[in-house]
C-alpha cells in the first residue's frame, strides 16, 4: 500500500469533468484506489463518491493505493494532478 | 393574440407552430417488491446498462460534433452509469426482492439526496445529470419511450421548462425554429447550444408552460426577448417583413465578412477582434476577423493565488499566435491593478484607483513580472505574426523603459539560446489624453498606436465610466475626443506608421465612417460586430 497527499489545483477542484477523469484513469489500473478528504474517504473508481468528496481548489486530499500495480497507479494519478487534469489556463 | 417577455438567448425571428416538450417522467414505485430471482433481475440491469451506454455514447459522438466542451458531460453519464457504488447498492436491494425499477430509483436518490445537499453549486448541478441517467436507465427498463426531440413531427418552436443535455444531444435539428423555455438564463445550455446553431431562442419566459399549447402559432424574436401567441395578421405581418429583413442582412453579412474588406475611396482596413481568453479564438475566427487587433493578457493573472509560470503564459500565447498564422495578433501586456485585487501582488489599497499603480505603472514597478510576460511572449513569437503592445502609456519615459527591458530580455534569451523573432512591432495604448496631445513626440519610440476609447473618454471628461449618474459625459463623438483621435492618427502617419482602435467605439456604426474619414488603419472590435462593421466600411468613402 502506498500513500501520498495532493494539493488540487485546478479551477474547479474534481468537479464533473477532472472527477471524470481521475475515475477513467484509476479505473485502468486493477489496484484499489481510495481519496482521503478530511475524514471523508471515497472509492475512487466511483464518480458519484469522488463527487461526494467535494473536493474544491487548493484541497489537500490523501491518495491510498494498494494492489499488485500501485505504483504505475500512483505514478498516472499523479501525472494527472499535476497537469491540472489538462485544463488550459 | 397574447405577448409574453424572456430574455433574447439567440438572435434571430422564428415564426410558426409550437410544440410542447414535457417529457414525464415514469412511475415507479419505489418500495415495490416481487419474487424473480436475482440472477434475472440481475442479467437485465447489465443489458439495459449496456444499451444505455451505447446511447449516451452515440450522444456524446453527436454532440462533439457542433459542441466540444457540451459534450464531456456525457463522459461523466456514462461513468454514473456504471459506477460500482451505485451497482453494488442495485444488487443488495435486489437481493431484498425490490424490482429492478424500484432498486434502481432507491439506489440514485440516495446519491442524489448527497450531491443535491452538497453547497458548491458546481457539485449541487451534478445532481441533475445523475438523475438525467437514471432517467434513462428506467425508460430502458420499462421498454417504454418517453417523448423525444429526436423527431418533431412539424416544423415547430420547441417550448419546454429548460433542456438538458441529453434532451437537445439527438435534437431533430430540421424541423426546429426556435427555442422558448420558461427558466433558465443566457448562460443555460439552451442558449449556449441555440446560440452555436443559429437558432433563435428566448429563456426564462414565465408562465410560457401553461399559456402555450400544441399546434399554436406564435412568434418568437431573439432580440428583444418577445413571445406572441396566436399573432393577429397585422402583427403576423409585421414579424414577417422583419424576418425577412433579418434574414437578407444576416446573409449579406455572411457574404462579407471573411473578405478583406477597403473603403469605397480603396483603402483596405484591417478588422480585427479583441479578445479576452484562448476560448474566443474561435468565436473570432468564425466571425471573420483579419487578426487580433487585442489580446488581453489579464485572464491569465486573475483569480489565482500565485503569478502564472512563463510556460503557462507561453502556452497561451502561443495557441493564439498558432490559431491565426500569419494574421497579426497584438498581445497588450498586463492592465492590471486599481480596481482589480490581485492579493499575490501585494497592491497597496489607493484612494483613487484608476488614477493609480494599473497597467504599465504596475509592470515597471513589478520588473519580474513583467518580464516573465515578456520572455512569455518573445518565445511565442516564432509561431505567428505577433505584435506587442504596452497599455496606460502616459508620457515616453514609460516607453522607454519598457524598451530597455524588452531589449534585455531579448539579450538573456539570445545568452541561452532561445529561438524568437527578431523583428516584430511594438506599440502602445493611446488612452491618457496626455499620450495623444504628445503623439507626434511618443511615435519615435513605437510602431504604431491602438486607440483605448473607453479610458480615454473617462480620463478626458474626468468621469467614472462605471457611474451611472456621470454617464451623460460618456461621449464617444464628443470634439473633444475626436480631436485627440485625429491628432493621434495624423502623428503616426507623418511618420509612415499606423493607428488602430480597440475601444468600444470601434464597433460603433455611427463612429465608424468618422474614424474612417480621419484615416484609421485598423478596427478591432468584440468579435459579434465584426461582420456588420465589415459591411459598414465598404458603403464608406
Amino acid at each position: 500500500m502506498i500513500t501520498k497527499r495532493f494539493v488540487v489545483k485546478n479551477k474547479v477542484g474534481l468537479h464533473a469533468r477532472p472527477a471524470a477523469e481521475f475515475v477513467q484513469t484509476v479505473n485502468k489500473f486493477r489496484s484499489e484506489v481510495k481519496i482521503k478528504k478530511g475524514e471523508k474517504e471515497a472509492n475512487a473508481k466511483s464518480i458519484v463518491e469522488v463527487l461526494s468528496l467535494g473536493v474544491e481548489r487548493n484541497n489537500e486530499i490523501e491518495v491510498i493505493v494498494s494492489g499488485e500495480d500501485e505504483k504505475q497507479a500512483l505514478e498516472a494519478i499523479e501525472h494527472l494532478i499535476n497537469s491540472n487534469f489538462g485544463e488550459k489556463e | 393574440m397574447k405577448q409574453l417577455k424572456g430574455i433574447g438567448a439567440s438572435t434571430g425571428i422564428a415564426i410558426g407552430k409550437i410544440f410542447m416538450y414535457t417529457p414525464k417522467q415514469l412511475p415507479v414505485n419505489a418500495e415495490e417488491k416481487d419474487s424473480l430471482p436475482f440472477s434475472e433481475k440481475k442479467e437485465i440491469l447489465e443489458r439495459v446498462i449496456n444499451a444505455a451506454e451505447k446511447e449516451i455514447d452515440a450522444l456524446y459522438k453527436n454532440t462533439r460534433k457542433n459542441a466540444e466542451k457540451e459534450a464531456e458531460i456525457f463522459q461523466a453519464h456514462i461513468l454514473f452509469l456504471k459506477d460500482p457504488t451505485i451497482i453494488k447498492k442495485i444488487d443488495e436491494l435486489l437481493k431484498q426482492n425490490f424490482t429492478l425499477p424500484a432498486a434502481v430509483k432507491k439506489a440514485f436518490e440516495e446519491s442524489v439526496a448527497i450531491m443535491e445537499k452538497m453547497e458548491n453549486p458546481y457539485f449541487k448541478a451534478r445532481a441533475k445529470d445523475l438523475r438525467d441517467v437514471e432517467e434513462r436507465l428506467l425508460r430502458k427498463i420499462s421498454g417504454i419511450e418517453t417523448q423525444s426531440l429526436s423527431s418533431i413531427p412539424y416544423p415547430a418552436i420547441i417550448v419546454a421548462k429548460d433542456l438538458t443535455p441529453s434532451d437537445t444531444a439527438s435534437l431533430d435539428r430540421k424541423n426546429v425554429l426556435g427555442f422558448v423555455t420558461e427558466t433558465g438564463g443566457i448562460t443555460s445550455h439552451t442558449a449556449i447550444l441555440a446560440e452555436a446553431l443559429g437558432i433563435p431562442a428566448v429563456v426564462g419566459v414565465r408562465n410560457i408552460l401553461s399559456e402555450a399549447k400544441n399546434g399554436m402559432l406564435a412568434i418568437l424574436d431573439g432580440s428583444t426577448g418577445d413571445i406572441i401567441l396566436e399573432p393577429d395578421e397585422t402583427t403576423l405581418a409585421r414579424y414577417r417583413q422583419k424576418k425577412e429583413q433579418y434574414e437578407r442582412e444576416k446573409k449579406e453579412l455572411e457574404k462579407v465578412k471573411f473578405l478583406s474588406v477597403s473603403t469605397k475611396s480603396g483603402k483596405t482596413i484591417e478588422v480585427s477582434a479583441n479578445i479576452g481568453k484562448t476560448d474566443d479564438i474561435n468565436i473570432a475566427i468564425n466571425s471573420g476577423a483579419d487578426g487580433i487587433g487585442l489580446f488581453r493578457t489579464e485572464f491569465l493573472f486573475l483569480d489565482r493565488e500565485i503569478p502564472p509560470s512563463e510556460e503557462e503564459q507561453f502556452n497561451a500565447y502561443k495557441k493564439v499566435l498558432e490559431a491565426f498564422g500569419s494574421k497579426p495578433v497584438i498581445i497588450r501586456t498586463l492592465d492590471i491593478g486599481g480596481d482589480k485585487q490581485i492579493p499575490y501582488l501585494g497592491l497597496e489599497k489607493e484612494l483613487n484607483p484608476f488614477l493609480g499603480v494599473r497597467a504599465i505603472r504596475l509592470c515597471l514597478k513589478n520588473k519580474g513580472l513583467f518580464k516573465t510576460q515578456l520572455r512569455a511572449i518573445l518565445r511565442a513569437s516564432i509561431y505567428g505574426n505577433v505584435k506587442i503592445m504596452y497599455p496606460m502609456i502616459a508620457i515616453k519615459d514609460e516607453i522607454i523603459e519598457a524598451n530597455n527591458l524588452l531589449k534585455t530580455v531579448k539579450k538573456e534569451l539570445t545568452e541561452e539560446g532561445v529561438a524568437y523573432k527578431k523583428d516584430f512591432e511594438v506599440g502602445i495604448m493611446v488612452e491618457i489624453p496626455s499620450a495623444a496631445l504628445n503623439a507626434d513626440e511618443l511615435i519615435k519610440y513605437v510602431d504604431f498606436f491602438s486607440i483605448g476609447t473607453n479610458d480615454l473618454i473617462q480620463y478626458t471628461f474626468a468621469a467614472d465610466r462605471t457611474n451611472r449618474n456621470v454617464s451623460y459625459l460618456y461621449n464617444p463623438l464628443h470634439p473633444s475626443i475626436l480631436k485627440l483621435i485625429e491628432m493621434t492618427i495624423k502623428a503616426s502617419h507623418k511618420h509612415n506608421k499606423w493607428t488602430g482602435m480597440c475601444g468600444e467605439m470601434a464597433g460603433d456604426p455611427k463612429a465608424i465612417p468618422i474614424l474612417l474619414k480621419m484615416g484609421i488603419d485598423e478596427l478591432s472590435m468584440s468579435p459579434s460586430k465584426i461582420p456588420n462593421a465589415k459591411k459598414l466600411i465598404m458603403e464608406t468613402e
